[in-house]
C-alpha cells in the first residue's frame, strides 16, 4: 500500500486534478450504464443480467453505423437508439413472462440471452475484436494542460454528456406525467391499472429507456477500445456494484455510486495499484454492512 | 372404443432414441461410429468470446496442412482426421474436453491450443493418460520449463516467455543506449502470462542495461475496457519508457486511450504483442516509432518459405496468419513428419523422433532455417525473434533486429538456475 504516494498526489494540483478528472470520467461512464441498471430493476423487479449484452450491442451498432456514414454523433445516438428499440422488444417477448418468476429463470432467462448475442455478434460481425469508432475529429487535438494535469478534451466531453444524461433523467422522473407513471408503477402497478393505466405501456417503456442508456455506455465506450464479443461481461459487475452501492432502484443512488467508484478506482490506482478492483467490493461491503438498502435506497 | 394409451411404446422408443442421438451428437461422434482407419487428432481451443480468434486461427492453420497431408494420399490411404472442439477459455472444460478425447474419441494425439490456464490442466490430462501432447499457444514459461510437470509425451511448440523476455531486453538494452532511457513503467495484464512476462524482461534488462528505475506497474485486468487509472499514472510519472505484454483488443485499446494523453510524445512504448497483423490494423492512427516483438509478420524472417507460408494462408483464409498459426504449423509439421516416418501413429515412437529433431521450417533461424526441439525438455528453439519499429502501413514494422540465440539460451540457464529448475 503506498499511502504516501496518495497522500502526495492530493496535495499536488497536477495529480489531483488529473485523477479526479480520470475518476469523474471513469464514473460518469458507469453511470450510463448502472442507471438503465438500477432504473429497470427499480420499476419491474427484474435484474436484468443482459444488461452488459445491451452494452455490447450498442458498441456494435454504432460501430456500424460509423462504418457506414462515418458521423461520429450519428453512430452514438444510432447505437443508443437501436438498442432501445432493441430493448423493447427483447421485453416485450421475453422479459414480461418472467416478472412474477423466481429469481432463478430470471438469470437463467438473461444469461441465454447473453450467450445468444454474444455469439450472434461473432456470426454478424466476425470473431475478431474490432477498431473502435474512434474520438471525433474535433476532439483530435492536443490534451489541455490544467496546472500541469493533463487532460483529453474527449473525456471532458464524455462527463458532460453523461452530466446532461443524468439531468435529463432527473427531469423525466421527476417532472414529467411518464416519470409520475413509472414511479407509481414501481410502488402500486395494480392499483395504476385500477385506475385506468396500462402499465404495459409504462413497463415496455422503461425497459427502453434502461437499455437506451445501456446502448449509449457502449456506444461511446467504442469510441475509446475495441469492440469485442463479451465486452459486456466487465461492465456488468461494476454496474451491479454500484446499484448496490447506491441502492436498488435509485437513480441518484447510482449517480452517487458511480462517482465514488469512478473516484476510488483512480485514486486507488495511486494507492493500491494492485488492488483496485478489490477497493470497489470493499466500499460495497462496508455499505451493505452499514446501510443494506444503499446509500440513497429507500429502507423497506 | 379401445382407450389409446398416451404414452405408446413406439413413442417412447422414438422419443429415448432421439434423445441418445442428441446426446451423443452433443458429446461428439464416438471413434466407433466414424472411419476406424483415419488417424484422430484432438484440438482442445477456445472458438467463442473474446479470443475467439486464437481457436479459429489456430483451425485454420491445422486445416490447410491436413488437407495438403490428405489430398496426397495421407498415410498409405489414411487420412488425418481433426476434432476440435471449444473450451471456451475455461480450465475444467479443457480438461474435460481432453479426457473425452482420449476415452471416447481414441485420439492418437492431442494438439493443445488452450491460453496458459487451461493448458496446465491439460498437461496434467495429459500426463497422466500418456496421449502424445503437442502444446502450441500457452507461452508460460512454466508448462516446460518447470521438471517437476514435464512428460515424455509431451512437446512445446509455443513461443516461451523467457525467449521473448530475453530478446526483448536485448533490443530493449540498445535502445536505452541509443536515446538514453532512464525511467520505465510496466503495463501488464494481471494473470499468469502478464506476470509472467513482466517477471522475465526486467530480470533480462537487469543484466544487458543495469541501472534503470521503475516509477511503477500497472496491472490491469485481462479484458479490462476503460485504462484510465493507468494511463493517468503513467502521465504523472513520465517515464522515459513503458514496457507492455498487453494483446489483442486490450493493447488496441490502450494505445488508443493513451494516445489521447499524448504519452507517445515523450515515452518510449515497447509493447512485446504489438506486431500482429489484426493488432496494427486495428490501432486508430497507429503511431509510429512504437517497438514490438514480430509476433508473426510476413516480412520476418525475410524468406521466400515465410513469404509463401503467408500468402498460402492468406490466400485461402482471407486473413493473415497470427502467431497462433505459425506455431501450430510448425507443430503439425513434425507431427506429419514423425508419422511418415515411422508408418503409423506410436506415440513412443513418435515422441522419439521429435525429441531433439531439427528441422527446416519457414519459421526457423538456426543453421539452414531450422528449428528444433530441444531434448532436455522438449521445447521448440531457433525459432524467429526480432524487434522492430511500427509504421503506420503494411508491412506495419521496418528496423527488425534478429535476437541471438546464444545469448536467448545462455541466460535463460541462468533463469532457470535462480528458479531451481535446473
Amino acid at each position: 500500500m503506498e499511502i504516501f504516494a496518495l497522500f502526495d498526489c492530493i496535495i499536488t494540483p497536477a495529480c489531483l486534478i488529473s485523477q479526479t478528472a480520470g475518476g469523474l470520467k471513469i464514473g460518469m461512464l458507469l453511470f450510463l450504464v448502472a442507471s438503465g441498471l438500477t432504473l429497470v430493476f427499480g420499476v419491474l423487479g427484474v435484474i436484468n443480467f443482459a444488461h452488459g449484452a445491451l452494452y455490447m450491442l450498442g458498441a456494435y451498432f454504432s460501430w456500424q453505423v460509423m462504418s457506414l456514414t462515418g458521423h461520429f454523433g450519428l453512430a452514438v445516438i444510432s447505437g443508443a437508439i437501436g438498442v432501445g428499440i432493441f430493448g423493447l422488444l427483447f421485453e416485450r417477448l421475453l422479459i414480461n413472462k418472467v416478472y412474477n418468476a423466481d429469481l432463478l429463470v430470471q438469470i437463467l432467462l438473461c444469461y441465454s440471452v447473453i450467450l445468444i448475442l454474444d455469439d450472434l455478434v461473432m456470426i454478424i460481425w466476425g470473431d475478431e475484436f474490432l477498431s473502435g469508432i474512434g474520438v471525433p475529429e474535433v476532439f483530435q487535438v492536443p490534451p489541455l494542460f490544467i496546472f500541469d494535469a493533463i487532460i483529453p478534451p474527449f473525456h471532458i466531453a464524455i462527463i458532460v454528456i453523461s452530466m446532461i444524461v443524468a439531468l435529463l433523467l432527473w427531469i423525466i422522473m421527476t417532472k414529467t406525467k411518464f416519470g409520475k407513471l413509472v414511479r407509481a408503477t414501481a410502488v402500486n402497478p395494480r392499483m395504476l391499472e385500477a385506475l385506468g393505466v396500462n402499465t404495459n405501456v409504462i413497463k415496455a417503456g422503461v425497459f427502453m429507456l434502461g437499455s437506451f442508456l445501456a446502448g449509449l455506455g457502449g456506444a461511446l465506450a467504442a469510441s475509446l477500445g475495441s469492440v469485442v464479443s463479451g465486452m459486456g461481461n466487465s461492465i456488468i459487475i461494476e454496474s451491479f456494484i454500484v446499484t448496490v452501492i447506491g441502492g436498488m432502484g435509485s437513480i441518484s443512488g447510482a449517480f452517487l455510486a458511480s462517482i465514488i467508484i469512478g473516484m476510488a478506482r483512480s485514486f486507488g490506482a495511486v494507492a493500491m495499484p494492485l488492488f483496485t478492483d478489490g477497493i470497489m467490493f470493499l466500499i460495497m461491503v462496508l455499505v451493505l454492512v452499514m446501510k443494506p438498502e444503499g446509500l440513497m435506497g429507500k429502507k423497506k | 372404443m379401445k382407450k389409446i394409451n398416451k404414452y405408446s411404446r413406439r413413442k417412447i422408443l422414438k422419443t429415448t432414441s432421439a434423445i441418445a442421438a442428441a446426446i451423443t451428437i452433443n458429446s461428439g461422434f464416438p471413434a466407433i461410429l466414424r472411419a476406424d482407419n483415419n488417424i484422430k487428432i484432438g484440438v482442445p481451443t477456445i472458438l467463442s468470446g473474446r479470443v475467439a480468434q486464437l481457436g479459429i486461427s489456430v483451425s485454420n492453420a491445422l486445416k490447410m496442412a491436413i488437407n495438403n497431408f490428405n489430398n496426397a494420399g495421407g498415410l498409405d490411404g489414411r487420412n488425418i482426421e481433426l476434432i476440435i472442439r471449444d473450451s471456451r477459455a475455461k480450465p475444467d472444460e479443457a480438461a474435460r474436453v481432453c479426457r473425452n478425447f482420449i476415452n471416447s474419441d481414441k485420439v492418437d494425439a492431442i494438439i493443445n491450443a488452450e491460453a496458459s490456464g487451461a493448458s496446465f490442466a491439460v498437461q496434467e490430462v495429459v500426463r497422466e493418460s500418456g496421449t502424445l501432447c503437442l502444446h502450441t499457444v500457452s507461452e508460460t514459461s512454466r508448462l516446460t520449463a518447470d521438471p517437476s510437470i514435464r512428460a515424455w509425451n509431451v512437446f512445446r511448440f509455443s513461443r516461451q516467455g523467457i525467449h521473448d523476455a530475453v530478446g526483448s531486453a536485448r533490443y530493449a538494452a540498445t535502445v536505452i543506449k541509443e536515446k538514453g532511457l532512464k525511467t520505465w513503467m510496466s503495463v501488464n495484464p494481471d494473470y499468469a502470462y502478464g506476470r509472467d512476462s513482466d517477471d522475465t524482461f526486467f530480470w533480462a534488462l537487469e543484466k544487458f542495461a543495469p541501472g534503470f528505475e521503475i516509477l511503477g506497474k500497472g496491472w490491469p485486468k485481462i479484458f479490462q475496457p476503460d485504462y484510465t487509472e493507468v494511463i493517468t499514472q503513467i502521465a504523472r510519472e513520465k517515464p522515459d519508457a513503458i514496457y507492455t505484454s498487453l494483446w489483442g483488443g486490450d493493447l488496441v485499446s490502450f494505445i488508443d486511450q493513451a494516445a489521447l494523453y499524448g504519452i507517445f510524445k515523450n515515452t518510449q512504448l515497447f509493447a512485446i504483442n504489438l506486431a500482429d497483423y489484426t493488432t496494427m490494423s486495428a490501432v486508430k492512427n497507429l503511431p509510429s516509432g512504437l517497438h514490438s516483438a514480430t509476433r508473426y509478420v510476413a516480412a520476418w524472417p525475410n524468406t521466400e518459405s515465410n513469404r509463401n507460408y503467408d500468402k498460402s494462408y492468406t490466400d485461402l483464409y482471407g486473413d493473415h496468419p497470427t502467431n497462433w498459426s505459425w506455431e501450430a504449423s510448425v507443430g503439425i509439421d513434425y507431427l506429419i513428419s514423425a508419422i511418415k516416418e515411422i508408418g503409423g501413429t506410436d506415440n513412443k515412437k513418435i515422441a522419439e523422433y521429435i525429441k531433439g529433431k531439427q528441422k527446416e521450417s519457414f519459421m526457423g533461424v538456426g543453421e539452414g532455417n531450422t528449428v528444433r526441439i530441444r531434448e532436455n525438455d522438449q521445447t521448440i528453439v531457433d525459432y524467429s525473434i526480432g524487434w522492430g519499429t511500427t509504421i503506420p502501413e503494411d508491412p506495419y514494422m521496418n528496423n527488425i533486429q534478429a535476437a541471438n540465440w546464444s545469448t536467448i539460451e545462455e541466460l535463460e540457464k541462468e533463469w532457470l538456475t535462480d528458479k531451481g529448475w535446473l
